[in-house]
């Protein structure tokens, strides 16, 4: 069955809100406007006021809210409407959600799901496209995932609920309206590894999010040039699956990490470092890094294009490993 | 920064294959030291290499046949500097010793100059795990990475498949390429002959005396009496010391004596005595076994090949007379000695007994002229009268 990945992360928060009373979502627009991406569109009149709440704009107090409702037994679903505004948040995630289990010698847990839209390519310029779903992957105490495909969407979200600490869950915005293909039978799915998106035997390409498509669209050409690219998803980038990178790198003895962040510091320096750490002595080429040019992402068409990582650019990187 | 490249170690050799570097990157290196041994239709020759320095990159891997000219390693040149980093006490101008550095553990053959080799660590791992020196392997990788594909490569020529050169494979190309440098002789060269018969009661008396005061391994043989007397008549013909490129006469400063020595198996290689004309008959003597014995082993070196400049060639011990040669292109002349014999000889009016050989000149007439020739001839006898002198 083809859906759009909003009606996938839609039918999840559908499907979470239905099962279990002690759910419920909050954010910016969720309510009346039917979310900034139309990811809680009817959800208002389906499921009434108490559950589906419209906040103020202030992340720092509903992401605060959140956390309380998570410690008091609830299962709060945050929208925090994009992951440029989750800064204001910053402290009560870090400070509060990411900590109380270990302050509290694990009397508190905070089952607490923020959602948001990260990512750029979409013209919203430079305060409007960062992708710091690395930096979040930095913080220990919280779940981060990066659904890439319609499947993941949805059922990454419902696996989230189930946990018992903070999950912190990026959609890329560009991903919204693309179509994919659901799994049958597939609701909840298991959160604790990365996936192999195409077998290659030449180099791995390790990626996520919203980078994963253009990673799959330079695999597709460089099979036309006979480098066969395997492709990694990694789904989850805290706590990171090594195995499945390491074991694909394994085979390939070359690696690109795609991330759409800059590199400096980026979620694809971490994945780099940890071939280098484990798999050292199976590189046939140093690892290379395909990432976002290093400034403030650029409000015109050609230029945010020239910034970002795209199927050629990638494309390119393998070249040159492979001569 | 100097280039090497692959010799020509025959007047047609088009091609070589490196068998093995004797070098390492980073290895120094002086002027006439072995830095290759390479594989042509003849024999595996090891080769020299004309500059000294610092071995920088190696270009070429072995089991590769690569043409004549090929740029196969780049040598820097004592006093310039190194292209990465490298510490003063490495560009000194010669080695202390020309030997190679202290042995290095195989899985890092990190250099003297600091350069390290560029290899992948796969590569690197692949090579130790099947004992493969990565030293020497040609990178395809990029910027010249060795990468696991090369060391595979090179783990299969190593296993013996593909470029080990029979006997018989050798014996055969060897065939092909006297075929090839005689038939264009005859083509091209317009051969002109004279021969003289020289008196050789002086030079077998003086030996016969310098002999009796000389150990028995350190006796000299009259063929090398020949080579001698051959590079000093050319000094007075120095047409005929000469190569013929390109339309032209070249003529050498320097005197190589191409002496064609038979291999057991079939074929021959006429490997170059250096500066014959200012070689002591001593020295000349033990250069001459030395380059018997290795022409036969098959480790001759490649300016001994490719360095001639006149051939000279003895069939004495066969019987044979007189020698009509054919001129080994591109040098312009070959002189022929046949059997020392006793002939009825007429000296002072009297018929008497006297050793006699027949030295032959074959000579390009592009080059030289018969009176020219029989300049040289005269000088010959002239030499060989004097044998003191030589």
């Amino acid at each position: 069955m083809n859906i759009t990945y909003r009606e996938a992360v839609r039918s999840g928060m559908r499907e979470a809100l239905q099962r279990d009373p002690r759910v419920f979502l909050m954010g910016e627009d969720v309510g009346r406007y039917g979310g900034t991406y139309a990811c809680s569109k009817g959800f208002l009149d389906e499921f009434g006021p108490e559950r589906i709440r419209d906040t103020p704009l202030s992340e720092s107090t509903f992401v605060g809210a959140g956390i309380g409702a998570a410690l008091g037994g609830m299962r709060p679903i945050v929208e925090v409407m994009t992951v440029n505004f989750s800064l204001l948040a910053l402290d009560q995630i870090m400070n509060n959600a990411a900590t109380l289990r270990h302050m509290s010698g694990g009397q508190f847990s905070v089952p607490l799901v923020v959602r948001m839209a990260t990512g750029a390519g979409r013209q919203v310029a430079a305060q409007h496209s960062h992708s710091l779903e690395g930096w979040y992957a930095h913080i220990p105490g919280i779940t981060v995932l990066t659904p890439a495909t319609v499947t993941d969407a949805r059922g990454m979200l419902l696996t989230a609920l189930e946990q018992p600490d903070p999950v912190f869950i990026f959609e890329h915005a560009y991903l919204y309206s693309m179509e994919g293909s659901l799994e049958e039978g597939s609701i909840a799915v298991e959160i604790s590894h990365a996936a192999v998106r195409r077998i290659g035997k030449d180099v791995s390409l390790l990626t996520f999010g919203g980078s994963l498509w253009k990673t799959l669209a330079a695999a597709t050409q460089l099979a036309q040039e006979g480098i066969e690219a395997e492709v990694v998803d990694l789904r989850v980038l805290r706590p990171l699956d090594h195995d499945t990178i390491l074991t694909s790198v394994r085979k390939t003895h070359r690696a690109v990490v795609i991330d759409e962040a800059w590199r400096t510091g980026s979620f694809a320096a971490e994945v780099s470092a940890v071939i280098m750490e484990q798999a050292f002595y199976e590189l046939d080429a140093p690892v290379a890094r395909m990432c976002s040019e290093e400034v403030p992402i650029p409000y015109p068409k050609h230029l945010e294009e020239a910034a970002l990582p795209s199927a050629e650019k990638i494309a390119q990187a393998v070249r040159r490993l492979l001569r | 920064m100097a280039e090497f490249v692959m010799p020509t170690l025959g007047a047609d050799m088009t091609e070589g294959t490196l068998v093995q570097w004797k070098k390492r990157i980073g290895d120094p290196i002086a002027k006439g030291e072995i830095i290759a041994e390479v594989d042509t239709e003849k024999a595996a020759i090891e080769v020299e290499c004309h500059t000294s320095g610092i071995v920088e990159q190696l270009l070429t891997k072995p089991g590769d046949k690569v043409p004549v000219g090929t740029v196969m390693a780049i040598i820097r040149e004592a006093g310039q500097p190194a292209t990465t980093s490298a510490q003063p006490r490495n560009i000194a101008p010669q080695p202390v010793t020309p030997s190679r550095n202290p042995p290095v553990a195989k899985t890092a053959p990190a250099s003297s100059s600091g350069t390290r080799l560029r290899i992948s660590p796969a590569a690197r791992k692949l090579a130790a795990e099947r004992g493969i020196d990565p030293t020497g392997l040609q990178g395809t990788g990029p910027e010249g990475t060795i990468t696991l594909d090369d060391v595979t490569r090179a783990a299969t020529v190593a296993a013996g498949v593909g470029t080990v050169t029979t006997a018989a494979e050798r014996q055969a190309r060897m065939r092909q390429t006297i075929a090839a440098a005689m038939a264009r002789s005859k083509r091209e060269i317009p051969h002109y002959y004279l021969s003289t018969t020289i008196d050789m009661s002086r030079a077998l008396a003086w030996l016969t005396t310098e002999n009796g005061r000389r150990p028995v391994t350190e006796r000299l043989l009259v063929s090398v009496l020949f080579i001698k007397a051959v590079a000093l008549a050319l000094r007075q013909v120095p047409e005929l010391n000469a190569l013929w490129k390109d339309g032209e006469t070249v003529k050498s400063e320097r005197i190589h004596i191409g002496t064609a020595i038979s291999l057991r198996q079939g074929g021959l290689v006429a490997p170059a005595l250096h500066d014959a004309d200012r070689a002591g008959l001593g020295e000349l003597m033990q250069r001459f076994q030395d380059l018997v014995k290795r022409a036969r082993a098959g480790s001759l070196r490649s300016s001994e090949l490719s360095d001639p400049t006149i051939t000279v060639t003895s069939l004495g011990e066969q019987g044979v007379e007189t020698v009509f040669g054919v001129i080994y292109p591109p040098q312009v002349a070959l002189v022929g000695f046949g059997k020392v014999v006793e002939r009825p000889w007429v000296a002072n009016g009297l018929i008497v007994p006297r050793p006699v050989v027949t030295a032959s000149l074959s000579a390009d007439h592009r080059v030289s002229d018969g009176h020219r020739g029989g300049l040289f001839l005269a000088e010959l006898d002239r030499l060989l009268q004097e044998p003191q002198s030589l």
